[in-house]
């Protein structure tokens, strides 16, 4: 048996971040419940050092190692950077919330690291089998994270769904996943590319076959029509602090993983998978704006919000250009930074007992506190795709994409929708500005802490984004094309 | 016909049979014994193929523990069954569909797209075990870890989702009971012996008087 | 003579040779099963001063064979609303395994039924379907306390399982195969070469998880009889009981037999590397302190008594204090050693690990 050690190099992130989690794990069995702030911060240290690891290992070159299983390139490195940035955002605005309601456990953060590990396997893999279990990482972590609040019924349910739905989809994608590997012979993602472009027509009725439960399955996973039933339940029920978790970064990596299989693995099959997406995305987009219109729980809202971002999100990916991919990628990432800002906002503004999840709790919010209306307005803006935020340009590029791959058609459904969507963004907008408070929470609010500073930074990083966008979308240019 | 073509038959229908029956019989009890069965019959198959790690850790892990505690759960719940029958009719078209959808496409992908020859039997020095053992922890050896990771995250998860202090709960701490010292428990008084008394006829006092009157007995 | 015969059993065909050999091993153990609840009785009498049966035959030594014919001639009464298919093939699901284990096991050198690669695994899944008979028969008989039994012992079974697998794996990690006889090989060289010094925690743990799953004092809340009169076997009566008793009996021989085995060098004798080569050249002694059946015969002897002696000896485990003891101290227990011995391995210590 000849094998040589591998190049662990590559992956020392991810070894930090798995080791970080295991010591944590212990520390936090030894802590008394009054010093998890302990926890919070070694998790907050991990993240951070984790991205110290990859922005100095960063470099151009696309490496492989573990037997090829694992992958570092450009793409990896910079999507590894923005989920340490969201889930440090997210623990952070999380931290007050769970503190509040007595469920301060140390299990949040170390299924939250847990769930990290997961995604940046995902964005690494560059194997059907690592693809899947860095999934299924994140999946069982954030089963477990949304059940979390055992005393919360609601959360609970929202956990069985989640779970039942999650498992319905895993099962679909490994199906999917094996009629490919009984057609190519292979679980790499490069030689199932090499197959694919060397076989012969009539081999495509099974991995036709095959494409459609993977595409199913991701569609599951990311929430989009028609496969979008879990999301907004699960957002709703789900204790706050764990929607912002779960509607934020796993985004990120669920795109690291659309690459990985559709474009870089099934990439010869483009036309195949094209027309798939295009249905979703344009279900994705009609679904999402129109029923969250109708929504008056701001956290559905902004669910079906993510539905509707989703299907941008399979624009930018379906025109099957390079510059496509990068608008995703640009799209994905600040959707990620702008739906944290978003969930923070409720977390921010809810109290013990009073959950300020409904649109009408929004209501006069200028009048008691102007500074975090306006933070609001700025993030509400971002997601509508209001100008000069930086939502625009990502809606642009995605759409600019779409119609670079002579899809004006979807480009027109696009901005349509679009235009359906700022209605209710606008509402809450409208809402904060110029209603008056509802009796019972008509206090200003107090700001106070790191959730304060920090959601005012992100706000802003919204709109200084949008005033420059030049930075991020040389960076997802950088990352695609190199 | 060879001896082990006739054993994979046998075992191929009394898995079939088996898996049959666990989904058509009425008792629970006797559904989750048709699958032990089918496990069996599986490993078996695995034994055939030369496969005896895959085949043994079938029933260690399968058939010994995890059905084991399968069984111990459904003899304590009272499945209603009926209600789990409902709906059933309702469902089934799209089933069937689903179902002839999925066994066209795999009796389409063995019998036409995939072509394989019968593999090499390999020699008595052969161990399957070994082979595993060698690529898992080789070539394999990242989604191997993933996969231990996984199992962690589920420890962790199924831990915090079940574990609760409770006050009202009475459990005892076995460390506590095995500190115990004597001196925390016996209190040793040092009393003056007492006479020796005539004995009475009447006992006075419940307590020292009968155990005065056994003395004198 | 022996050649002779030899010569002839290795003429005969494939399956008459292994139907012999089943012959030869299940008829033993038959008997030593039967001897056994002797001389538990006579041990578990010495011990409590008394004497102990004495009266079937010349001091007692029929009693056994009176035992059997008593039982087998008593009716097998199966319980209204009972299950009749499940009730009556639960003793047999339960000695099936308890004697199929026997297959792998060397009596002396290249003295197995079947030479399997991966022996120790097959013996780690036969032990572990013994439970089946349990819960079946709690379930089938259609009583509360059968049932209740069964749960108990399901439970305990399931749970020192992982204790003994562990050990298991510590003793694979030792010799390197999963193969029995490779095990036993790996022990050779002298007594100090016995897997029973380095792994001595495991060991341990390995027979406390064998007492426990063979349901025997002090572990025998299954059928703890001042609590649930018999577990699991309460409603069984006549030869259907008695296959129960012989399979827990098979299986506590088996349990002896395997730490033999596996801690102690099976059939290898402990004089080899100690005496001189010039005392296995002598006559009559001389085979007897070499390498032989005997060896294995004596240190399996040796854990039945142990088995024995903890019954006279040990009061019964509270049922909460069996589960903490197999989770929370003989697992951590395992780890711990298997962690340690992963070290001597990888720095080759002592004679073992070399």
């Amino acid at each position: 048996m000849n094998f040589e050690i591998p190049n662990f190099l590559p992956a020392v992130p991810e070894m930090f971040v798995l080791g970080m989690a295991c010591l944590i794990l212990v520390i936090d069995a030894f802590l008394p419940d009054s010093r998890r702030d302990i926890t919070y911060g070694l998790v907050q240290a991990t993240l951070v050092a984790a991205a110290g690891l990859t922005l100095w290992m960063m470099g151009p070159e696309t490496v492989l190692t573990f037997s090829d299983t694992f992958v570092k390139d450009p793409m990896a490195d910079i999507l590894k950077v923005a989920v340490y940035v969201t889930s440090f955002l997210v623990f952070l605005y999380a931290r007050p919330y769970l503190m509040e309601r007595g469920i301060h456990k140390g299990e949040f953060y170390i299924l939250g690291l847990f769930a990290v590990l997961g995604m940046m396997i995902m964005i690494s893999g560059h194997n059907l089998l690592t693809l899947y279990l860095g999934l299924e990482l994140l999946s069982l972590s954030s089963y477990a994270l949304v059940a979390f609040w055992r005393d919360s019924t609601r959360a609970t349910e929202a956990a069985m769904k989640y779970f039942v739905l999650g498992a319905l989809a895993s099962g679909l994608l490994l199906y999917g996943m094996s009629m490919i590997y009984g057609m190519t012979g292979s679980l790499d993602i490069a030689v199932i590319a090499a197959e694919l472009t060397a076989a012969d027509e009539s081999l495509n009725i099974p991995l036709v076959f095959g494409l459609v439960f993977l595409v199913v399955a991701i569609a599951f996973k990311l929430g989009a029509v028609p496969f979008h039933m879990w999301v907004p339940d699960v957002y709703d029920g789900a204790p706050t602090a764990v929607t912002l978790f779960i509607a934020t970064a796993p985004k990120i990596a669920a795109f690291a993983f659309l690459m990985r299989l559709l474009v870089e693995g099934m990439g010869p099959m483009h036309a195949d998978w094209q027309g798939m997406l295009i249905i979703l995305a344009v279900l994705s987009l009609a679904v999402g704006n129109v029923i969250a219109i109708a929504q008056t729980s701001i956290k559905r809202m902004l669910a079906y919000s993510t539905i509707a971002h989703v299907g941008f999100v399979f624009m930018g990916i379906l025109a099957g250009t390079d510059s496509g991919y990068a608008s995703a990628m640009f799209y994905v990432i600040v959707y990620a930074i702008t739906a944290a800002g978003g969930f923070g906002m409720i977390v921010f503004l809810s109290r013990k007992g009073y959950e300020a999840d409904q649109i009408d709790d929004f209501k006069g919010l200028a009048q008691r506190n102007p500074w975090f209306a306006f933070i609001m307005l700025l993030l509400l803006f971002s997601m509508a795709g209001v100008p000069p935020t930086v939502g625009f340009y990502a809606k642009l590029a995605v759409i600019q994409a779409a119609v670079g791959a002579d899809l004006v058609w979807l480009g027109v459904v696009a901005v349509i929708f679009s235009v359906i969507g700022a209605f209710y963004y606008l509402r809450v907008v409208k809402m904060m500005f110029f209603d008056a408070p509802k009796d019972e929470n008509a206090e200003p609010v107090q700001p106070s802490g790191a959730l304060a500073t920090a959601l005012s930074i992100n706000g802003l990083a919204v709109l200084a984004l949008g005033i420059f966008p030049g930075l991020l979308l040389s960076i997802t240019h950088y990352a695609i094309i190199g | 016909m060879t001896f082990e073509l006739i054993l994979f038959y046998a075992f191929g229908a009394i898995l079939l049979g088996a898996a049959l029956a666990m989904i058509s019989v009425r008792n629970p009890v006797h559904a989750a014994l048709f699958l032990v069965v089918c496990f069996v019959a599986a490993a078996a198959i695995w034994l055939l193929a030369e496969a005896e790690f895959l085949g043994i850790v079938l029933v260690l892990v399968y058939v010994g523990a995890v059905m084991v505690l399968f069984l111990f759960v459904v003899m304590m719940l009272d499945i209603n069954l009926a209600k789990l029958r409902e709906g059933f009719t309702e469902y089934l078209p799209v089933g069937v569909v689903v179902a002839a959808a999925m066994a066209t496409v795999l009796v389409l992908v063995i019998t036409r797209y995939i072509t394989m020859e019968v593999p090499e039997r390999a020699g008595p020095e052969y161990a399957n075990t070994e082979a595993l053992g060698a690529i898992l922890y080789t070539e394999y050896v990242y989604p191997f870890e993933i996969a231990a990771v996984i199992l962690l995250v589920a420890i962790i998860a199924a831990i915090s989702l079940t574990m609760r202090k409770r006050p009202d709960n009475k459990s005892i701490d076995p460390g506590q009971q095995m500190a115990v010292s004597r001196e925390g428990r016996v209190r040793m008084v040092s009393m003056p012996s007492e006479k020796k008394r005539a004995p009475r006829r009447s006992a006075q006092g419940s307590g020292s008087g009968a155990s005065d009157d056994d003395a004198s007995k | 003579m022996f050649d002779w015969m030899m010569n002839f059993f290795y003429s005969l065909p494939t399956v008459m040779q292994i139907l012999i050999g089943i012959q030869l091993i299940v008829i033993p153990l038959m008997l030593a099963v039967a001897y056994t609840t002797f001389a538990e009785r006579k041990v578990i009498g010495y011990a409590h001063v008394r004497i102990g049966p004495n009266r079937v035959g010349p001091r007692g030594w029929l009693q056994p064979i009176a035992d059997a014919l008593k039982l087998l001639t008593k009716e097998v009464i199966v319980p209204t609303n009972a299950n009749r298919f499940l009730f009556l093939s639960a003793p047999v699901l339960t000695i099936a395994p308890a004697l199929a284990a026997w297959a792998v096991i060397p009596f002396f050198d290249g003295g197995a039924l079947a030479n399997v690669n991966a022996g120790l695994l097959y013996l780690l899944a036969l032990t572990s379907l013994g439970v089946y008979g349990i819960i079946i028969a709690g379930w089938a008989s259609n009583s509360k306390y059968a049932l209740l039994g069964s749960l108990r012992s399901a439970a305990q079974l399931v749970s020192y399982e992982i204790a003994m697998g562990f050990a298991l794996v510590g003793v694979l990690m030792a010799a390197g195969t999963l193969n029995v006889g490779g095990i036993i090989e790996a022990q050779s060289g002298s007594m100090y070469h016995w897997f029973l010094l380095p792994l001595l925690p495991l060991f341990f743990v390995y027979f406390i998880s064998g007492v426990a799953e063979t349901n025997r004092a002090p572990f025998d809340v299954a059928e703890g009889e001042s609590e649930i009169v018999a577990g699991f076997h309460v409603e069984y009566s006549g030869m259907a009981f008695a296959v129960f008793f012989l399979a827990e009996y098979a299986n506590m021989i088996l349990i002896s037999a395997l730490t033999a085995i596996l801690f102690l060098g099976g059939w290898l004798s402990p004089f080899q590397g100690i005496l001189p080569q010039a005392a296995f050249d002598l006559p009559v002694i001389g085979s007897l302190l070499d390498h032989g059946i005997h060896w294995f015969l004596f240190k399996t002897a040796i854990f039945l008594f142990a088995f024995l002696w903890f019954r006279a000896t040990f009061p019964r485990y509270r049922y909460d204090q069996i589960m903490r003891l197999g989770w929370k101290v003989l697992i951590p227990v395992t780890i711990v050693w298997l962690f340690v011995e992963g070290v001597l391995v990888a720095f080759n210590v002592g004679p073992w690990f070399a």
